[in-house]
């Protein structure tokens, strides 16, 4: 099976080992991965903050560049469900607006094509056991567009539940928002920050070494308040996680 | 002054000048322990008590499908349905009155309490008279108002607002409660008796006591409504503390302000909201008092009922195709108590009678998006759609969001007032334009982002503990991420040409 990876712009510019450790997952269960290179962002911060023509553009560019791929795996909830959930919405504006071309049937043919990580592992592959090893105590942070925007359930505690050596904890207070929400992270910096804070108080009183997630968004935003406070939880992303194998673990 | 046809439009009953926009109000809120703790320790009680009553039924499903059904459908047929409301409320013996806006509904009801000579009325809560400010209207006309819900009468004594729907003195705890009752009571009827605790069955008890002199005295009351039935005439309230009975009963003259969105078309849709609201409310089964008046009945309650429709933006709110699920709306607060951003921000940092995500979609559209306070309230959240999962009437509220942001950062169409006017971009979001548009010239040209990738991962060393500029928002409570030394598609483009070349030892390193 050949799937095309879409690393997302955060993860290629600040978190490259989320995307790695999709290759390096994907390539150990058979599959042939992709990287279109014509990639950049799905548009979601200029849509999400009320700049909808200025994601028509990259919404065009992400449709061309995974053209022709039949499966379009991205290590991200929120992509995934812009994607998903937005783009033949922002395609039909732009109609009704005299604008966009072709914007609309791009946005229909692309939409149903795109997969989360583990909605494509679960899914499509059919495997919660994908052979890992990462001997820590994990919470998972569901995060709200993996949750609530794309219906994810409990695809991702499946896979983690698997994971050899791995202690799964709940995390008090999971399905709530960890404040980042794109620009609302610098545009209700307080609020924003006190969101995130109870988040971190949350995972380390689960007893939790690792805090682990689907969104590199979310983790960097919990994953600054974490250092700042000088809490010894990490944030790890879920990819990791399901890559690190006891001969080539996560450190 | 508003020209229309090109400016950004205030809407008829703007937000109170000096109102501060929504992140410099919750900041203050955020940085107070007390507040913070009420507001948790409130929100998640009723959360988990709504979740609870709502798992109860086996078709809560449809039961929010049919609510979303029966209110769109009115409000489709709007005219229609106000018209039959007219005429039934009128053949049981009611008045009607239309008022277009804030001051007109408030000239109405003054104008009605003087005919009968009363310089006092008891009111009931009710959220459409607060958006229009009735209690200082009829203040100005040295009439007084006496709230008779308990939260309300705690908000009235403190000199406060309101900052929740159901719960509008949420924001304060017993001990508070307490201090004001012994405080201010005297000053307005029956004191708090002496050596009053902050246990709630006695402070209830004096709330009871103090009220009881009012009812007893009033000729006047003004309520609102939770729904009207056209084809009836009724009116329905529901409540939980029994003042609403007394203010609805015991006066001669009943003065009720409703939004033209309570309208129900028959008495039979009542059986869908009977069932919806109280549990998205107070998470009771069924709430303790439901009164419902249908005109006069001679010798029974009021022998004068008066209904003031008023419609204060809210025609203009029925004309955008998006925003206008918003008027499905039965205040029910759920939204509110499951949001993270109101646990946090209270809701007196939304500048507005209707806090939490409803009234971040609500107030900008009643009001115009014209002050700075109802420019931010589309940005107050973090679009992660608890709200929408919990609301009885299945509100898009994150799409009414990001439709707001559209209209307040792009400009577009919306009614004011009756009239299509464009809205103009709003200033101060020039500089965020720019850098989007940089951003995306950027991210269209996968070239130009690799280089600025690189040139990131080469000025790691240079990293900033705090950043200025705007950026201090994010670096003053959080560290920066450290960037790696190669962004991904330099380690893809490197394992390829190591893929395409004789295979060698060493491996492609790891970022």
């Amino acid at each position: 099976m050949r799937a095309a990876l879409f690393v997302t712009c955060v993860n290629d510019a600040l978190h490259p080992r989320t995307g790695v450790a999709a290759v390096r997952l994907l390539e150990r269960l058979g599959v042939e991965v992709d990287f279109p290179a014509a990639q950049s962002c799905c548009g979601q911060p200029q849509y999400n903050t009320g700049h909808r023509r200025e994601a028509e553009p990259l919404l065009r560019r992400t449709a061309e560049a995974f053209a022709g791929h039949r499966y379009v795996v991205t290590p991200s909830g929120s992509c995934t469900a812009m994607v998903r959930g937005h783009y033949p919405r922002i395609g039909r504006l732009a109609r009704q607006e005299g604008r966009g071309g072709r914007l609309e049937a791009y946005a229909e043919d692309l939409a149903p094509r795109v997969y989360e990580l583990s909605e494509f592992l679960v899914d499509v592959l059919g495997v919660t056991d994908v052979g890992a090893y990462y001997p820590h105590t994990v919470a998972y942070h569901p995060s709200c567009h993996g949750l609530r925007g794309l219906g994810l359930g409990e695809r991702p505690r499946r896979l983690l539940a698997a994971v050899k050596g791995l202690e799964l904890v709940e995390l008090p207070g999971a399905e709530e928002c960890c404040g980042f929400g794109g620009t609302f992270a610098v545009k209700n910096p307080d609020v924003s920050a006190a969101m995130g804070a109870d988040k971190a108080a949350a995972a380390a009183a689960a007893g939790a070494g690792v805090l682990c997630g689907g969104d590199t968004s979310c983790l960097v935003h919990l994953d600054g308040i974490l250092r700042r406070t000088g809490s010894p939880v990490r944030t790890v992303h879920l990819a990791e996680i399901l890559a690190s194998t006891e001969e080539e673990p996560l450190v | 002054m508003t020209t229309r046809g090109t400016q950004a439009a205030d809407g008829p009953q703007a937000a109170l000048p000096g109102t501060p926009a929504f992140p410099e109000a919750a900041r203050r809120a955020v940085h107070d322990p007390v507040l913070r703790a009420n507001l948790r320790h409130a929100t998640h009680t009723i959360r988990g008590r709504r979740a609870r009553a709502v798992a109860e039924l086996a078709d809560w499903d449809r039961l929010r499908a049919a609510g979303k059904a029966i209110k769109d459908h009115t409000l489709r047929h709007l005219d229609r349905y106000l018209v039959q409301l007219e005429e039934s409320v009128t053949a049981a013996g009611g008045t009607v009155h239309w008022a277009v806006d804030a001051a007109e509904a408030c000239r109405i009801v003054t104008r009605l309490v003087q005919a009968t000579g009363e310089r006092e009325v008891v009111k009931v809560k009710s959220m459409a008279t607060q958006e229009i400010s009735l209690n200082e209207a009829l203040e100005e006309a040295g009439i007084a108002a006496y709230e008779t819900d308990l939260a309300e009468l705690i908000v009235q004594l403190g000199h406060d607002r309101p900052s929740h729907i159901l719960v509008p003195a949420i924001h304060r705890n017993r001990g508070e409660i307490r201090d004001l009752f012994a405080r201010e009571m005297g000053r307005w009827g029956r004191p708090a008796p002496d050596g009053l605790g902050d246990d709630p069955r006695e402070l209830a008890e004096a709330a009871r006591r103090h009220l009881r002199e009012k009812f007893l005295r009033a000729g006047v009351a003004v309520s609102g409504a939770n729904f009207m039935v056209a084809e009836t005439g009724t009116l329905v309230v529901f409540e939980s503390e029994g003042n609403g009975r007394m203010c609805l009963t015991l006066p001669e003259t009943l003065i009720s302000v409703v939004g033209i969105e309570k309208v129900v078309p028959t008495f039979r849709d009542l059986e869908v909201f009977l069932q919806t609201l109280p549990r998205s409310s107070t998470a009771e089964r069924m709430n303790p008092y439901t009164t419902m008046w249908t005109g006069t009945a001679g010798g029974d309650g009021p022998s004068a009922f008066h209904l003031v429709l008023l419609d204060n933006g809210r025609t203009d709110t029925l004309a955008d195709a998006v925003g206008r699920q918003a008027l499905r709306c039965i205040r029910c607060s759920a939204c509110l108590n499951v949001c993270p951003v109101y646990e946090r921000a209270g809701g007196h940092a939304y500048g507005s009678v209707y806090p939490g995500p409803i009234g971040a979609v609500l107030s900008p559209q009643l009001r115009g998006t014209g002050s700075p306070v109802d420019a931010s309230l589309p940005f107050a959240s973090t679009l992660c759609g608890a709200c929408e999962e919990v609301c009885p009437v299945a509100i898009d509220i994150p799409e009414i969001l990001v439709h707001l942001r559209e209209r307040i950062v792009q400009g577009g169409p919306a009614t004011r007032e009756g009239v299509r006017v464009r809205i103009r971009p709003a200033r101060g979001h020039a500089a965020e334009r720019a850098a989007l548009r940089a951003a995306r010239l950027l991210l269209d040209h996968p070239g130009a982002l690799r280089a600025g990738e690189r040139l990131l991962a080469r000025a790691r060393r240079l990293r900033p503990r705090r950043l200025p500029g705007p950026g201090r928002a994010w670096t003053d409570s959080r560290d920066l991420p450290e960037p790696p030394e190669q962004p991904f598609r330099d380690w893809w483009a490197q394992r390829e040409r190591q893929d395409r070349t004789p295979r060698r030892q060493d491996q492609a390193g790891t970022p």
